[in-house]
C-alpha cells in the first residue's frame, strides 16, 4: 500500500479525490442506481437450484387423495365457526383427536396499545388449537409445523379443511421422522406470536398467554396455508418476514420444484414468471417483481403468518391460494399433494435448512439475486458518504484540516446532536403516551391521534434545531457534517447488512442530501429538497410506488389515508411483534436527518 | 402351574427389589428423608382419614400420619426384631386371605412387616410373595441349575394402540465371582458370559430404544428406557481401575451389539450418587463402582436386534422369539430392547446366588399405521407370525393378555379364550391377565397354532387413569447465545405428595449457570432437600445434577436452569453440525403412591374384611420416568465456505489492517533535498566511527 504511505502519491490521490469529488459522487450514485436496476435483468441473475442434498434427488410420490373430503371438513368448520362466532375450539379439538393427534389448546389475551383500525381490534382474546402428529419411533426432538389461520368471516375455511385432511392422511403413514404440528391460530399474527412465545417460553412483547402443554422439540420448518376458495388458479409464495428476514432460499426452491412437478401455476409477489426477458416489457415485469419484494422487505413487517417464525431460526413461508379469472384451475387434491410432497421432503432433512442463501432478492420464482450481487449497489451509494468525508477532511493540497483546540467546533456540535436525538426519542415515545390527551382535546380517534401526534412531532422537529446555536463557525458546521456523514454511513451500513432493502431505500434518499448539503447552498431550494427527501416523504413515495407496482393505483387522497395507516401499522408492528423499523427510523435515521437539516441552517 | 407361579413370584420380587433399592438410596442421606417426612406431614391433613380412624382404636398410638410411619420404617430397619417377623411373613403367605388383626399391636407389626420386606434383599434370605397369588400353598420349586423362561405380555392401550412386551430370563448357576474359571455354558450366552467374568461386572443394564414412550397416552411401561442407548454398570468392588474397565467394556459391548457404544467416553459418563442403585443382590452402594452413560443419538435397527436375538437359547428359531420379525417390529410407534444382568437369589431361602440375564423387548403398534385404524389386533397382524410351540429349552413359556378393563368381555372379545386367569399387582395397580401356557399343547388347539385375536366391541375404550407421574422437558429462548432448560414434573395424584429424584446429565458444551437454578411448584419456590451437582470440565466430563424434590399433590413442578452455548473447536463439530447437539433425557426416579392404596373408598368389589387397612406392601411402588432428549443448536460456522473465509480474512488482514496500521504508526516528514557529496562522505565516516550522523 505504497499509495497511501508514500506522501507524494498520496497527495496525488487526494488531489484527484478532492478536485473530482462531486463528479465522482454523482457517478457513484448513478452507477449504484443502475446496478440495482440491472439486478432484475435476467442474464445478470442466477437460476435457483436446490442446494440441500437431502431434499434434492429423493423424489417422493404424492398420493393425497382426499381433497373433496377436506373441502367438506372445511365447510363443517365454517358452519361451526359461524355458530360459535369465532374459533370453534371444541369442534377442532374433537376433530383433531379423532384423527389420532395429540391435541392441546392455548388461550391468550392481548391489549393493543391503541385500536387497530385496519383489522378492527383492540382487546384481543383468543385460543390456538394445535394437534401433534407424533412421528413413530422418533424421540420428540424435531418437528415441522403446518398452520392455517382461523380468520374472520368466510376466509381460510378451505385452508383449515385441507389442514385437517392432511393430518388424517399423514397420520396413517409410517415414514415420518419428525413430529408434525398442525396449528390453527386465531387472530392471525397475534395468535401466532402467542403460540411461538409459548412454545419457546419467551416473552418479548409483554403478551399474556397460557403455557403450552405439548411440544415436539425444535421446529425445523413451517408452512402457513391460506386458502379461501375450493379451486384456485395459482399459488403465491410469501417469504418476507419480520424485520425483513427471509427464509432459506431452499424453501422457495422446494415450493417451486413441486409446483413444476405437479403442474400448478405459482407466483411470487402475485406475479407470474415470464420468458421474454429480452423485451422491455419482460424486463419491466421482472423489475416490478423485484421492486415489490424490496418494498415489502423494507417495511420490516411480517407479510404472512410465517413471518414470526424466522426470529426463532425456523425456516417458514406462507402459501396463498389465489383464485383469479384464469381458465386453468387447480383443485384441493392437487394442493394437498403439493403440500404432502413438500412435507415429505422436509421430513427427509438431516439438518436445518442452511445450505442455500438467506440473503437474496427474487425477480421471479426461478431466478434470484444473491447478496454478493446486490451489495455493490448499496456499496456504490455508501462510498459517496466516505468520499464526502475525505473531501471535508482533506484540503486541496492533500493535508488534513487540523482542528485547533481553541475552536468551539467539537463542543458546539454536541447541542444539535443531543437535541435532534431528543426529538427522536419524543417521536418514538410520545405518540402512544399522549394518545389519551390528544383524544380529549381533539375530535379524533385513538389511532388517528397516535398517527397525527407522530406527524406533528416529526414536523416540529424541523423547527427546533436552528435555534440551538449562536456562535456557528465555518469549522463548526464542517465538524457537524463530518459527524453526520460518518454517522449516516455507519447507520446505513448496519441497516443494509440486516435488511438490504431498507438500507438501500434510505440510502437512495438520504445520501444525496447528506453529500451536498452545506450552509452556503440556496436556503429555500435546499430546504424544499431536503423535506422532499426526508424519511417521512420517502415513506409516502414508497406507499404510492407499492400501489403502483401492485397495479392498484390510488388517488392522492387515498394515498394519504394509506400513508397514515401505514404509520399506525408500523407502530403496532413494533409494539406487538417487535418489529425494529419504527424505532430505527424514529431513534436513529430521523435524528441523523435533523443533523443535516441543522447544517443547512447553520449561521 | 408351578412355573406360572414362579413367574409371578419373580415379578413380585423385582418390584420389591426396585422399591427396596430406591429406599436404600434415600437412607444414605438422612437429610432428604427428613425433608421427605416433613413434606409428607405437610400434605398429611387430607390423607390421614384412615390414620385418625386407627388412632381412635388405639389410644397409645402416635398421631403421625401414615406416610411418616412409612418413612420411619424404611429409615431404621435395624431396630426390628426380624426373626419372628419372618414367621409373620410366612404366615401371611400361607394364608393370604386371612385379614390382618386390627389390634393395637397390629400397627407395630405392620410397620415391622414392612421392615422385613425392605430387609429381604439385604439379608438374602427370603423372598416376598404378594397375597394376590392364586395358589400360595404350593411350596416354591427348587430351580434347576440353569433355567430359561419366556413370556409375552400384551396390553391393549386406551389410545387404541397395542403394547407387546417380551421377557426372556436365563438363570446361570455359576460363581465366577469367587475366582473359579467358567468354561461350560449351557443356556447362558457365552459371548456375554465371558465379557462379564472378564470385567468383573456385578450388574449390567443396557437398553436400545427407538422412539419415546408416551406416558400420557400409554400409561406406564413395564421397563422404562430413554430414547437412544443407555448403559449402566456396577462393577465388583474388587475392580481397581474402574474407568479402564468401563472403557474396555463399552468397546466390547459395542462389538457385541453392533451399536455405537464405543462413543461412550468420559464426556458422557457420570456416576450418579442416588438415582441408579443396584437392582440385584449385594449391598455395595459406593458410586465409585457405578458408571452411567446415555447416547441419545443412537439409532436402533435390525443390526442391533439380530445380535440381541442370538443371545437367546432358542435364538429366533422357536418359542416366542419367532414373532420377532424385524420388518414388523420396526413398523411400530415404539421399539425398545434391553438386557439386564444381575445376581439374584437361587432359591426360596436365598442361600446362594445365581446370575440372572433378563432380555426384554417392548413394542407398541400404532392403531393408525399398523392397524389401519381398526381396533382389531391379532398376533398375526402384529408380528405376521403365529405361535406354534414353546422354546423346548424353556421351563416356562406363557403369553399374558391384559384383560383388567374387560372382566366380562364387554369391551373387547378375546379369542381363543383361556380358563387361566392371573392377578398381579404391577406398577401399583391390580391387573388381571388371561394366561396362555405354551408348554401345554391344548393351548394351540386344533390348528396347532395360536393366533390370539382381540376385537373391540365399542369404538371407544374408557378413559385411562392418568399416570401419576410424568415428566417433560424443553429448551426455551431463541438465538444462539443462551437458553434455558425447563424440566416439568407432573404429580397427578389427587392428595398425596411424594419425593422424586431428578438426574440431569448435560454435556459440557452447554455451560450451565447453576446459580439460575430454580425449582417452583404451584408458583412457589420448592427447595430441594438434596442437591448433588458436579460441574463440567471442558472436553472432559459433563454436568451432573441430582436433586431430591418433593412434588406437592396435583401439581406441576418446574426446574429451570439457564445455559450458555459454547463455541466448539472446528474439529469438534459433528459432520452434521446444523442438526444440533443432543442432550440426554433427565431421569426421574420416584416412589409413587400406589393406585391400589389410593382406592380407600372401596370402589372395587372385594371382601369387607380385606379392605379396611390399606395394604402396606402396595402403598407405593418404584417408578422411573425418562423425559425426552433435547436437540440444541450451537453456534456453527459456515463449513461450506472455508475457502472464501480464508481468502476474505487474509485479504482483510493484509490490506485493511496492514495499511491502516501503517498509517496510524508512521509519522510523515517532509523529505529534505539530498545532501551533497561531501556530506555523504562525512556521514559514512561518522557511521564507521559510531558517531551520530550529520
Amino acid at each position: 500500500m505504497g499509495l497511501l504511505s508514500d506522501p507524494n502519491r498520496r497527495r496525488a490521490l487526494t488531489k484527484l479525490l478532492t478536485r473530482l469529488n462531486a463528479p465522482i459522487c454523482v457517478m457513484c450514485y448513478l452507477a449504484g442506481v443502475a446496478w440495482f436496476m440491472g439486478l432484475a435483468f435476467e442474464p445478470f441473475t442466477l437460476r435457483t437450484y436446490m442446494s440441500e442434498n437431502a431434499m434434492g434427488s429423493t423424489m417422493v410420490e404424492e398420493r393425497f387423495p382426499a381433497g373433496e373430503r377436506a373441502l367438506a371438513t372445511g365447510r363443517e368448520f365454517a358452519a361451526h365457526k359461524k355458530k360459535v362466532g369465532g374459533m370453534p375450539v371444541d369442534w377442532l379439538v374433537k376433530t383433531m383427536q379423532s384423527r389420532g393427534l395429540e391435541v392441546f389448546t392455548q388461550s391468550f389475551t392481548r391489549k393493543l396499545p391503541f385500536p387497530d383500525e385496519n383489522k378492527e381490534r383492540y382487546m384481543v382474546r383468543g385460543t390456538n388449537v394445535y394437534g401433534i402428529l407424533r412421528a413413530p419411533r422418533a424421540p420428540r426432538t424435531e418437528a415441522l409445523v403446518l398452520s392455517a389461520p382461523c380468520s374472520e368471516g368466510n376466509n381460510n375455511n378451505q385452508a383449515v379443511g385441507l389442514l385437517l385432511g392432511l393430518a388424517q392422511y399423514f397420520r396413517s403413514q409410517i415414514h415420518w421422522a419428525k413430529d408434525i404440528i398442525f396449528l390453527v391460530n386465531e387472530h392471525d399474527l397475534i395468535g401466532m406470536q402467542a403460540w411461538l412465545e409459548g412454545y419457546h417460553h419467551t416473552n418479548t412483547t409483554g403478551g399474556d398467554w397460557s403455557p403450552l402443554q405439548g411440544r415436539g422439540g425444535s421446529i425445523q420448518a413451517a408452512l402457513s396455508l391460506e386458502l379461501s376458495s375450493d379451486v384456485i388458479t395459482s399459488l403465491d409464495l410469501v417469504l418476507e418476514g419480520l424485520n425483513g428476514q427471509l427464509p432459506n432460499l431452499d424453501l422457495a426452491n422446494l415450493f417451486y420444484a413441486f409446483c413444476q412437478k405437479i403442474g400448478v401455476l405459482c407466483t411470487i409477489q402475485g406475479k407470474l414468471q415470464r420468458n421474454d426477458w429480452d423485451t422491455t416489457s419482460g424486463y419491466s415485469h421482472a423489475a416490478q417483481t423485484m421492486m415489490l419484494m424490496v418494498l415489502k422487505q423494507a417495511s420490516g413487517r411480517p407479510w404472512g403468518d410465517h413471518g414470526l417464525f424466522l426470529r426463532y431460526h425456523i425456516e417458514a413461508a406462507s402459501i396463498r391460494g389465489i383464485n383469479s379469472f384464469r381458465q386453468y384451475k387447480t383443485d384441493t387434491t392437487t394442493i394437498g399433494r403439493l403440500l404432502e410432497g413438500m412435507y415429505r421432503k422436509l421430513n427427509n432433512l438431516l439438518e436445518r435448512l442452511h445450505q442455500s442463501y438467506f440473503f437474496y432478492l427474487m425477480p421471479s420464482l426461478s431466478r434470484f439475486v444473491s447478496i454478493g450481487y446486490y451489495m455493490p449497489a448499496f456499496g456504490l451509494l455508501a462510498v459517496i458518504l466516505l468520499l464526502r468525508v475525505s473531501f471535508h477532511l482533506w484540503d486541496n493540497r492533500g493535508f488534513y484540516f487540523y482542528l485547533t483546540p481553541s475552536s468551539p467546533g467539537v463542543l458546539s456540535i454536541l447541542t444539535p446532536v443531543v437535541i435532534s436525538h431528543m426529538t427522536g426519542v419524543a417521536l418514538y415515545t410520545l405518540p402512544i403516551l399522549s394518545q389519551e390527551m390528544a383524544v380529549q382535546h381533539f375530535p379524533v380517534s385513538e389511532t388517528e391521534a397516535v398517527v397525527l401526534t407522530a406527524i406533528a412531532i416529526y414536523t416540529a422537529g424541523l423547527a427546533l434545531p436552528h435555534n440551538t446555536h449562536r456562535y456557528g463557525t465555518e469549522e463548526g458546521w464542517r465538524v457537524l457534517k463530518l459527524v453526520a456523514l460518518l454517522y449516516l454511513a455507519v447507520l446505513l451500513g448496519c441497516t443494509a447488512l440486516i435488511n438490504f432493502s431498507l438500507g438501500f431505500i434510505l440510502a437512495l434518499s438520504l445520501v444525496p442530501i447528506a453529500a451536498f448539503i452545506t450552509p452556503h447552498t440556496p436556503k429555500a431550494l435546499s430546504a424544499a429538497i431536503m423535506v422532499l427527501l426526508s424519511p417521512g416523504c420517502t415513506l409516502l413515495y414508497c406507499v404510492f410506488l407499492f400501489q403502483e407496482l401492485q397495479e392498484t393505483p390510488v388517488s392522492l387522497q387515498d394515498g394519504w389515508m394509506l400513508f397514515l395507516s401505514v404509520i399506525s401499522q408500523g407502530i403496532l408492528d413494533h409494539a406487538l411483534y417487535g418489529s425494529l423499523v419504527y424505532p430505527l427510523l424514529a431513534l436513529l435515521i430521523y435524528p441523523c436527518w435533523l443533523l443535516l437539516w441543522n447544517i443547512l441552517f447553520w449561521k | 402351574m408351578a412355573t406360572h407361579r414362579c413367574n409371578i413370584f419373580m415379578l413380585a420380587f423385582v418390584l420389591c427389589g426396585l422399591t427396596c433399592v430406591f429406599v436404600r438410596a434415600d437412607i444414605q442421606d438422612t437429610n432428604h428423608v427428613k425433608a421427605a417426612e416433613s413434606g409428607a406431614v405437610d400434605v398429611a391433613p387430607k390423607t390421614n382419614i384412615d390414620a385418625s380412624l386407627q388412632s381412635t382404636q388405639t389410644e397409645d398410638q402416635t398421631q403421625a400420619p401414615e406416610e411418616e410411619r412409612h418413612w420411619e420404617a424404611e429409615t431404621n430397619p435395624a431396630d426390628a426384631p426380624s426373626d419372628n417377623k419372618a414367621d409373620h411373613v410366612h404366615d401371611t403367605m400361607q394364608n393370604p386371605n386371612s385379614p390382618p388383626a386390627p389390634s393395637a399391636k397390629d400397627q407395630t407389626q405392620e410397620a415391622a412387616e414392612e421392615e422385613r420386606q425392605w430387609e429381604a434383599t439385604a439379608v438374602k434370605e427370603a423372598d416376598h410373595v404378594p397375597d394376590t397369588m392364586q395358589t400360595p400353598d404350593v411350596p416354591p420349586p427348587t430351580p434347576a441349575k440353569d433355567q430359561f423362561q419366556e413370556e409375552l405380555v400384551i396390553r391393549p392401550l386406551h389410545s387404541g394402540d397395542i403394547y407387546a412386551s417380551f421377557q426372556f430370563r436365563t438363570l446361570w448357576d455359576t460363581d465366577f465371582l469367587r475366582g473359579s474359571k467358567v468354561s461350560h455354558y449351557r443356556l447362558f450366552p457365552k459371548s456375554l458370559g465371558q465379557v462379564i467374568s472378564k470385567f468383573s461386572v456385578r450388574e449390567l443394564h443396557i437398553s436400545f430404544t427407538q422412539g419415546y414412550w408416551r406416558t400420557m397416552q400409554w400409561g406406564q411401561p413395564f421397563l422404562p428406557s430413554p430414547p437412544g442407548a443407555e448403559l449402566w454398570v456396577w462393577f465388583q468392588d474388587t475392580v481397581t481401575d474402574v474407568d479402564g474397565a468401563w472403557k474396555e467394556l463399552t468397546n466390547v459391548l459395542s462389538g457385541i451389539f453392533c451399536a455405537s457404544l464405543n462413543f461412550i467416553d468420559s464426556t458422557n459418563t457420570v456416576q450418579p450418587s442416588a438415582s441408579f442403585k443396584p437392582l440385584g443382590l449385594g449391598n455395595v452402594t459406593d458410586q465409585r463402582f457405578l458408571r452411567y452413560a446415555v447416547l441419545p443419538r443412537e439409532i436402533v435397527c435390525t443390526e442391533n436386534l439380530t445380535p440381541w436375538k442370538k443371545l437367546l437359547p432358542c435364538g429366533s428359531k422357536a418359542g416366542l422369539a419367532v414373532l420377532m420379525k424385524s420388518e414388523k417390529l420396526f413398523h411400530s410407534s415404539f421399539h425398545s430392547q434391553a438386557l439386564h444382568f444381575r445376581p439374584v437369589c437361587q432359591d426360596w431361602k436365598c442361600k446362594s446366588t445365581v446370575l440372572e440375564l433378563r432380555q426384554t423387548l417392548n413394542v407398541v403398534f400404532d392403531l393408525h399405521t399398523s392397524g389401519q385404524g381398526k381396533r382389531e389386533w391379532s398376533l398375526f397382524k402384529m408380528f405376521s407370525r403365529t405361535l406354534t410351540e414353546a422354546c423346548p429349552l424353556a421351563s416356562s413359556s406363557k403369553v399374558y393378555v391384559d384383560v383388567t378393563d374387560n372382566p366380562q368381555g364387554e369391551l373387547f372379545e378375546l379369542s381363543p379364550t383361556t380358563p387361566l386367569l392371573s392377578q398381579v399387582v404391577v406398577l401399583g395397580d391390580r391387573r388381571t391377565y388371561s394366561v396362555y401356557d405354551l408348554t401345554n399343547q391344548a393351548t394351540f388347539g386344533q390348528t396347532r397354532s395360536l393366533n390370539m385375536l382381540l376385537r373391540w366391541r365399542a369404538a371407544e375404550s374408557g378413559d385411562m387413569l392418568r399416570p401419576l407421574l410424568h415428566g417433560e422437558r424443553y429448551v426455551a429462548g431463541y438465538g444462539l447465545q443462551t437458553g434455558e432448560i425447563h424440566t416439568l414434573m407432573y404429580n397427578n395424584h389427587p392428595y398425596r405428595a411424594f419425593p422424586v429424584l431428578l438426574l440431569d446429565t448435560v454435556p459440557w458444551y452447554l455451560r450451565l449457570y447453576i446459580h439460575t437454578l430454580t425449582v417452583t411448584s404451584k408458583g412457589r419456590d420448592n427447595k430441594p432437600s438434596y442437591i448433588h451437582y458436579q460441574p463440567s470440565k471442558d472436553r472432559l466430563r459433563p454436568h451432573l445434577l441430582e436433586m431430591l424434590v418433593q412434588l406437592p399433590p396435583n401439581s406441576v413442578t418446574e426446574v429451570t436452569v439457564q445455559f450458555e452455548r459454547a463455541l466448539l473447536k472446528w474439529t469438534e463439530y459433528t459432520p452434521d453440525p446444523n442438526h444440533g447437539f443432543y442432550v440426554g433425557s433427565s431421569v426421574i426416579s420416584a416412589l409413587v403412591p400406589s393406585v391400589v392404596a389410593m382406592d380407600t373408598n372401596s370402589t372395587r368389589e372385594c371382601p369387607l374384611f380385606s379392605s379396611f387397612f390399606p395394604c402396606k406392601e402396595e402403598s407405593s411402588y418404584f417408578m422411573r420416568v425418562y423425559t425426552e432428549p433435547l436437540l440444541v443448536n450451537l453456534p456453527t460456522p459456515d463449513f461450506s465456505m472455508p475457502y472464501n473465509v480464508i481468502c476474505l480474512t487474509c485479504t482483510v488482514v493484509a490490506v485493511g489492517y496492514g495499511s491502516l496500521y501503517n498509517l496510524l504508526t508512521r509519522t510523515f516528514q517532509v523529505e529534505e533535498p539530498s545532501p551533497g557529496l561531501a556530506k555523504r562522505l562525512a556521514n559514512i565516516i561518522r557511521r564507521l566511527r559510531g558517531v551520530p550522523l550529520l
